[in-house]
């Protein structure tokens, strides 16, 4: 009875986290508009989405930006990672303290701050306004991603290259870089993902014809329900779901994978 | 060695624009005031956000935000415990369709339940066909509410349910084995180990929610104004910098604080993280 109890609540919870999901699923292939009747099955709306020229293009600036801010940042921040991890302590406080602002400001106070610098600055709104707010946000997170790794780093072997006649730049290469590896890559995801959902710091620093879909969904919503939202919709949960699935199932294949490795060994 | 820290002057410089210079222009918008001789420094913004139309927007913003936290950690805690037990089966099926929602445009989610909760919505066309009253919540506070929970629950299950999982199962039984009923091992054992993941979920639903405008916006139908939504007029339809950077200065300052009361008592904040 008790073991029920226990299943019947989490199905009531996953059905309040899903059941919205679903029929805005269900809902973008009903051909009559309103909410209320079912008029039949119709790929009416997938189409219309492809065809409408404002989303085209906010999907266009959502994946530029996303993938231009993810490299800038990650370059960056782990740049960043390195120096200020060989900083004395005090100015690496200061530096880092000042990197903790964006990720505990909330978004719509890091949003206005750029707003108010970009318009100071005369900077006109736009793409470029857009890119730097999302580089800024996105870099700190790679720092935090990268540090740790860094922390870990044993640097005998780093001195023990450039004993062994390696350059700097070459041991660097060879034998930093590697280690931070599995940190860069995290970063560089987070600040990804981080760009690709960002709206509010969005709304603040674009201009007059460059939106991302967040931006333009909000648009759209504010003017009431949309069919076409529901197609938007549809295709961003299924990509979300198979992205999730393959990350999942890739890695408790290498889990499994290193289990019968150790058990080989063993 | 110490010629490596060079590699850092490119973000120094890179902060130093982009993340100092515009808080210190919020902080000169908002001690100042236009006046005829240009801008002056002046409290008055400050002095205005203590008349009771804002006030009351502040005081909106926390009671819809701390509610929607309280719902998220009653609904969200025996979720996280039914997970974290040892006896369920499919855990990270379960974990992997907790995270797949938060992965979705949040935008998205918050519409999904414009759609539901319309006047002539989903909901209300089911209970009429079933010649049941209907429900009015669209645009009210109510319906902030809703939006906020179904956002952030997410966000309380995930640290609750790692703190939860990696409690000692040797601790509980030895409560059991010294005769604790359950309610007291819960009481005594689990419950006080399990702080630190509560008091890091409290914070991930509760900042966000204070501050949003979007949620408000679509649900809330801009009738309940908060926090956000203040700010955002301030600076997109009022242009009022001065009062919208005196806002923002006062919620970014209590926001601060409390993040810092808060993070001394979560030394688990790391494993607890989002992804």
């Amino acid at each position: 009875m008790k073991k029920f109890l226990k299943r019947f609540y989490v199905f009531l919870i996953f059905l309040f986290l899903y059941a919205p999901i679903f029929v805005l699923i269900a809902y973008s292939f009903n051909s009559s508009r309103s909410r209320g009747a079912w008029g039949g099955f119709t790929l009416k709306w997938y189409r219309e989405l492809f065809m409408d020229r404002e989303i085209l293009s906010a999907l266009k600036y959502t994946i530029i930006i996303a993938v231009l801010s993810a490299v800038i940042s990650t370059i960056l921040g782990t740049a960043a990672a390195i120096g200020i991890s060989q900083m004395r302590k005090f100015p690496r406080n200061i530096v880092m303290n000042i990197s903790y602002l964006p990720v505990l400001n909330p978004d719509i106070i890091t949003g206005v701050s750029l707003m108010i610098l970009f318009i100071f600055a005369n900077i006109k709104f736009g793409f470029k306004t857009m890119l730097i707010a999302h580089i800024t946000f996105n870099t700190p997170y790679v720092i935090l991603s990268v540090m740790p790794k860094l922390k870990q780093l044993d640097t005998h072997v780093y001195e023990a290259a450039l004993d062994l006649g390696a350059t700097p730049w070459y041991a660097f290469w060879k034998v930093i870089l590697p280690q931070i590896m599995p940190g860069i890559v995290t970063g560089c995801l987070l600040a990804f993902t981080l760009s690709i959902d960002d709206f509010v710091i969005s709304f603040f620093t674009t201009g007059v014809g460059v939106s991302n879909l967040s931006i333009a969904v909000f648009s759209m919503a504010r003017r009431g329900v949309n069919p076409k939202i529901n197609a938007l919709s549809t295709l961003m949960f299924l990509s979300v779901l198979i992205l999730l699935i393959i990350v999942n199932v890739r890695m408790s294949r290498d889990i499994k994978a290193k289990k019968q490795k150790e058990a080989t060994l063993v | 060695m110490n010629r490596k820290s060079i590699m850092a002057y490119p973000y120094i410089v890179w902060m130093v624009l982009f993340i100092v210079i515009p808080i210190l222009l919020v902080f000169y918008y908002g001690f100042t005031m236009e006046s005829s001789a240009g801008l002056t420094f002046s409290l008055e913004n400050f002095k205005r956000f203590f008349e009771p139309v804002y006030l009351m927007v502040l005081v909106r913003s926390f009671i819809l935000a701390a509610l929607s936290t309280g719902i998220c950690l009653l609904l969200g805690y025996p979720l996280a415990m039914i997970l974290a037990s040892k006896d369920f089966k499919r855990k990270n099926m379960m974990l992997l369709l907790l995270i797949v929602p938060m992965w979705m445009n949040f935008l998205l989610r918050t519409y999904a339940w414009l759609t539901l909760i319309e006047k002539k919505g989903i909901i209300n066309s089911l209970l009429s066909n079933l010649n049941l009253p209907t429900i009015n919540i669209i645009y009210t506070t109510r319906a902030v509410v809703l939006g906020m929970v179904y956002n952030f629950l997410p966000f309380m299950v995930l640290p609750i349910y790692t703190v939860l999982s990696k409690i000692d199962k040797s601790v509980i039984e030895a409560a059991e084995d010294l005769g604790a009923n359950s309610l007291t091992t819960f009481k005594k054992v689990i419950f006080p180990l399990s702080l630190p993941g509560v008091i890091s979920g409290i914070t991930m639903v509760f900042m966000p929610a204070v501050t949003t405008f979007v949620i408000s916006r679509l649900l809330g139908g801009g009738h309940y104004k908060l926090i956000g939504n203040l700010i955002e007029q301030q600076f997109l339809s009022v242009y009022d910098w001065n009062f919208g950077s005196a806002i923002s200065i006062i919620m970014m300052i209590v926001i601060l604080i409390s993040m810092g009361i808060l993070s001394k008592y979560e030394e688990v904040r790391e494993g607890g993280g989002i992804v």
